[in-house]
């Protein structure tokens, strides 16, 4: 599903935020994806979502060689992949239902069938009271939510999440996860960028761990210390 | 939720809201020059039409003064010629009609040498050998001129040209400022919500849709311009028409528009913002490839 081969990337002429960087997700895999902050995870992230191409290296989504691609196939592979972004990046001016339906808008998918859709995933989140609201009124945790719910709504093949977790409650971050289990099990391949010890300790699934630019794993347990090996 | 909204929000930008105003001033230039090119038109198809047919003949004032049988010898002359339909002459009072819009009253009129006119109607297809003619008319009253017009409509038409050159150049650089408006607008939308168009092409949205989206924009803001400057056209050309007719003369184009003619400029608005629709997507289809 997911393939890097000696990927390397730089943001313009800087020096290289990814190294090498090696690995193979199976489809209907879950990893949590750690590393201090500043050590790739972001970067990672955008090559799999197409934000940005790799400076050196492949990178393989669906069978398919992304540099290769051309622009209608890369908006295709989009379409299989969710995204729940770290700063949320909703549309302020769309309302919390408008916003979490948009993708099926953009992939010309009928509104009226999808509607209690929607509806039945922002119960699920727990934002049945906001569906007409605007974004700008909701707390951080709440946009986190409408985030979530926009990027599973189409029920991706594929979720990406950069730490979904960050602003909400110990509460809402388990159903969160469980939600993303539960998208797991009926069959996303899910990978989640996060630096909390205690969620990955909790949810027992393999770690792809970043440090300074160089990819370690996949893991079963915690990385090894900076000391460790030597 | 209305399916059919824009995701961008478009119309809140400050330069959405003046883009109408600029399309109904570019369509109000446009809407002019056409009028006027379409009214020099008419009038030059009516300078051809009330000229094609006819010659003057001429006889020299000295001559016309001292022997008024002279205009009928040329009379005789031209009324016997194969393809002359009909020779009048004028007399001194109809010559004097035709000069007093230029030189005023009768009494400076009457003091003037004037030269005996013959108005002749000939056939058009084929005609009289004006050439023969002409000689034939100079050898019985020498000194007589046999006017077909034609140098005089030449004139005529060929500054008509250079008028309706110009006012196509303007059309011209109407549309071309148009365009550059639009590429501008567009462009600034862009900046303004690139955050908004990362977010769609990142949702797998292909370049098309995105560029929808300012394309239906640009359709809503151009009818409205045009609508706008349309009215301000149209209510300077009956204006223009309606002054132009009190003005009552035959030398002066008259502003008047025929039902096509009046079509064709309610078509302008149109052309404007289809021009707008396709500078607009261009614009932003060429600016999404630079995203990857």
């Amino acid at each position: 599903m997911v393939r890097f081969q000696n990927v390397g990337m730089r943001y313009g002429l800087g020096s290289e935020v990814l190294r090498d960087v090696n690995f193979e997700l199976r489809p209907g895999s879950f990893h949590f994806l750690s590393g201090a902050s500043g050590a790739g995870k972001s970067s990672l992230l955008k090559l799999i979502y197409l934000a940005h191409r790799p400076s050196r290296g492949l990178v393989t989504l669906f069978d398919t060689d992304v540099t290769t691609a051309s622009r209608n196939e890369l908006a295709m592979i989009r379409r299989r992949i969710g995204v729940v972004f770290q700063e949320f990046r909703l549309l302020n001016h769309l309302s919390v239902i408008e916003n979490v339906s948009l993708p099926l808008k953009v992939s010309g998918q009928d509104w009226e069938e999808n509607r209690e859709h929607a509806v039945e995933l922002l119960n699920w989140v727990g934002l049945e009271d906001c569906i007409d609201s605007s974004p700008q009124v909701l707390s951080g945790g709440q946009k986190q939510r409408v985030a979530i719910a926009r990027a599973v709504i189409s029920r991706p093949e594929l979720l990406l999440a950069d730490e979904p977790t960050g602003n909400v409650d110990d509460v809402i971050a388990l159903r969160l996860l469980y939600l993303f289990e539960e998208l797991n099990r009926l069959g996303t391949t899910v990978i989640i960028a996060t630096h909390s010890e205690a969620l990955m300790e909790r949810f027992a699934h393999p770690r792809l761990h970043l440090s300074e630019g160089a990819l370690l794993g996949p893991l079963t347990g915690p990385p090894p210390s900076p000391g460790f090996g030597s | 939720m209305n399916w059919r909204q824009r995701d961008l929000a478009l119309s809140n930008d400050p330069t959405q809201r003046f883009l109408p105003w600029m399309l109904a001033m570019i369509v109000y230039l446009a809407g002019l020059s056409l009028a006027g090119m379409m009214s020099l038109s008419s009038a030059m198809d009516r300078w051809d039409t009330g000229l094609k047919g006819t010659v003057t003949v001429q006889v020299p004032a000295a001559k016309s003064q001292a022997a008024d049988g002279a205009v009928g010898k040329l009379v005789g002359i031209l009324r016997r010629t194969k393809g002359v339909i009909a020779a009048r002459p004028l007399d001194n009072r109809d010559t004097a009609n035709l000069l007093r819009p230029w030189i005023g009253g009768d009494t400076l009129v009457a003091d003037l040498p004037l030269p005996r006119l013959i108005d002749v109607r000939v056939e058009t297809d084929p005609g009289p050998d004006l050439g023969k003619l002409r000689k034939a008319l100079d050898a019985a009253v020498p000194g007589t001129v046999l006017d077909d017009h034609k140098k005089a409509l030449d004139h005529l038409v060929s500054f008509a040209r250079s008028v309706e050159l110009v006012g196509v150049l303007v059309l011209l650089l109407v549309a071309l400022a148009g365009i550059a408006t639009v590429i501008f607008i567009t462009r600034t939308g862009l900046a303004i919500h690139h955050e908004g168009i990362e977010i769609l092409h990142l949702m797998g949205a292909l370049d098309s849709y995105v560029a929808g989206q300012f394309q239906g924009q640009a359709l809503e803001l151009g009818l409205k311009g045009g609508a706008i400057g349309l009215a301000f056209t149209a209510a300077t050309v009956g204006m223009l028409s309606h002054f132009s007719g009190a003005v009552g003369s035959d030398l002066l184009p008259k502003v008047e528009l025929g039902p096509l003619q009046w079509l064709a400029l309610a078509a302008v608005p149109i052309g404007v913002t289809a021009i707008a629709m396709v500078t607009a997507r261009i614009t932003v289809i060429r600016t999404l490839q630079r995203l990857p």
